[in-house]
């Protein structure tokens, strides 16, 4: 079908991989399902009892993509939507989720997406998920994630999460449980600007042995934004976490890490770092004697940072 | 041309008054190769530090080609026309080699481009180009990417700030080679801070500073003799801050 200009501009926002109505897809405009597609390993449905839908991804996927973007351009709207994902085992899959808003209104436009992901032995799986907000209304744009996954043996998991700008409040949650011998990857890129807030907290529990996880978070606070990060990591097996929170903080941000990590079991190996401090003037001095501005100089160390 | 006339740097300590650098003058025709040489803590790299505009000088001149640049910032003095390799290079998080030598070229370098800078300062281009510029490369290959990012673009002047601090032996040497390159081609105006017997005798003119002010300044042949040539003062100077971290005779 055809699409309007401010969905297809939002979408290129959402989706870098380019959206494409091929293969298995749907596109949630507005609080509607507006198009889908199923493909042979990949079976979308829509639930029955409440909005969102149930992907069923089969054991036979090997690195295909799937593209479940949502986009808002109504001012006002709070759509609330949930998805369920049932990877069979040994399945290899790209999930590409995002949500854009337009908001040209003066209403708060709100999105939450509960994702619950319930993935199969030995299956891998990357799970990307941008967040953006646009519009020249004075409505603000909220988004409030929360993600679940369930690991089951020997299964790999990559959480790609970006929120880069236009998001004037979000509130994230993640939870993980993970079986034995199962792999999280997580990676978190947030900027905020202006009076933007976002809270992130985040538990993940190895519950397996050989269970592991890496959590990187960065972070730009610009402006008189504020930001809360809170992941905690769980052992209660033997298995091993590394947490790593950077934050750049600018003007008259406010950037609030607490890490907490708990141990029980005595083989459970986790470690938490956190920094949080301004643009580093070496780093200035050096971009700026390839001859950058400050100012050039500091878009390119924040690009890089977030990339 | 770069001509230096009674440059000198304080600071306020404490209340007081101390001076750094002072009365450091000297000329470097285009082509040449300045060796900026002696202890440690004399004031070499703060005099570095004032020609690239990394630190404000308190007086004196600098001088590009006839023009007056001290009042130009890092980067205006880096549009001039200085390249300027840190002693100690920064790390970024998230910043490929390849993109920091985009940067410095000031535009997209093709692959090969790429590769022949790495090779240059003993790197393997597979290896690093998609590398981070981060934590995980260790000094020596920082630094070698440091040195790769002011040859990505040509200079009028390029200030290499002891290039070879934590350089391996082998990196070194090619190092050497890629500097006496620089040199032979004459296009390129180089001035190097260093410690090391090999590239001081590259230099065509040798500046020595010792205490933040010029014991010697002179022709290569002239200056060699007393550093290299068993003259006892100096050749301590060479000895003990010959790695570029021991400790100079003038600072113990």
């Amino acid at each position: 079908m055809e699409l309007d200009a401010v969905t297809s501009s939002v979408l290129k926002e959402i989706d870098a991989g380019g959206w494409k109505q091929e293969g298995a897809y749907n596109l949630r405009f507005n609080g509607q399902a507006l198009c889908h597609g199923d493909s042979e390993n990949i079976k979308i449905k829509r639930k029955e009892d409440k909005p969102g839908v149930d992907v069923y991804i089969s054991g036979e996927t090997k690195g295909e993509a799937v593209h479940i973007p949502v986009v808002i351009s109504q001012s006002g709207m709070t759509d609330v939507v949930y998805n369920d994902f049932y990877i069979e085992e040994g399945a290899d899959v790209v999930i590409i989720a995002g949500c854009g808003i337009h908001n040209s209104g003066c209403n708060e436009t709100r999105h939450d997406g509960v994702h619950a992901f319930h993935v199969g032995k030995n299956a891998k799986v990357v799970y990307e998920e941008k967040h953006y907000g646009e519009g020249e209304g004075t409505g603000e744009n909220v988004l409030n994630p929360v993600t679940e996954i369930f690991l089951g043996e020997g299964a790999v998991f990559t959480l790609d999460t970006a929120q880069i700008r236009g998001v004037d409040s979000t509130e994230r949650k993640t939870d993980v449980d993970m079986g034995p011998g199962s792999r999280l990857f997580v990676m978190e890129k947030l900027m905020t600007h202006d009076g933007q807030t976002a809270v992130s907290n985040m538990e993940v529990r190895m519950n397996g042995d050989d269970s592991s996880a890496q959590i990187v978070s960065r972070s730009v606070a610009k402006g008189a934004s504020r930001q809360t990060f809170h992941p905690n990591a769980v052992g209660n097996a033997l298995c091993k976490a590394h947490i790593q929170c950077d934050s750049i903080i600018m003007d008259e941000a406010q950037v609030c890490s607490i890490p907490e990590i708990d141990a029980r079991n005595i083989d459970a190996q986790i470690i938490h770092e956190a920094a949080i401090g301004r643009i580093n003037t070496e780093q200035l001095l050096k971009l700026r004697s390839f001859g950058m501005t400050e100012e050039e100089a500091e878009a390119v160390i924040i690009d890089s940072f977030l990339k | 041309m770069l001509k230096v006339c009674n440059l000198g740097y304080e600071v306020i300590e404490n209340g007081k008054k101390v001076t750094i650098v002072k009365d450091i003058s000297f000329t470097v025709e285009d082509g040449e190769m300045l060796v900026i040489t002696g202890p440690n803590g004399g004031g070499k790299s703060t005099v570095a530090k004032l020609l690239m505009g990394i630190l404000p000088a308190t007086e004196g001149q600098i001088l590009l080609d006839g023009e007056d640049i001290m009042d130009l910032s890092v980067n205006e003095r880096a549009n001039a026309g200085i390249g300027y390799a840190f002693q100690q290079p920064p790390a970024f998080k998230g910043m490929t080699v390849r993109r920091l030598l985009n940067l410095a070229a000031g535009k997209e370098l093709p692959e090969h481009i790429c590769c022949d800078l790495l090779s240059s300062v003993g790197m393997c281009a597979g290896e690093y180009l998609d590398r981070e510029v981060d934590a995980t490369l260790s000094g020596g290959e920082r630094k070698r990417v440091e040195i790769a990012t002011v040859l990505a673009k040509s200079h009028k002047v390029c200030i290499f700030d002891e290039p070879e601090a934590g350089i391996d032996l082998w990196s070194f040497s090619m190092l050497v080679d890629e500097f006496e390159k620089i040199h032979r081609d004459k296009k390129e105006t180089l001035l190097l801070i260093s410690h090391q017997e090999k590239i001081i005798q590259m230099a065509d003119r040798i500046l020595v500073i010792r205490d933040g002010s010029v014991e010697k300044c002179g022709e290569a042949e002239e200056i060699l003799p007393m550093l290299f040539g068993g003259v006892k003062e100096c050749a301590c100077v060479n000895r003990r801050g010959g790695s570029g971290y021991g400790i100079g005779c003038g600072n113990k």
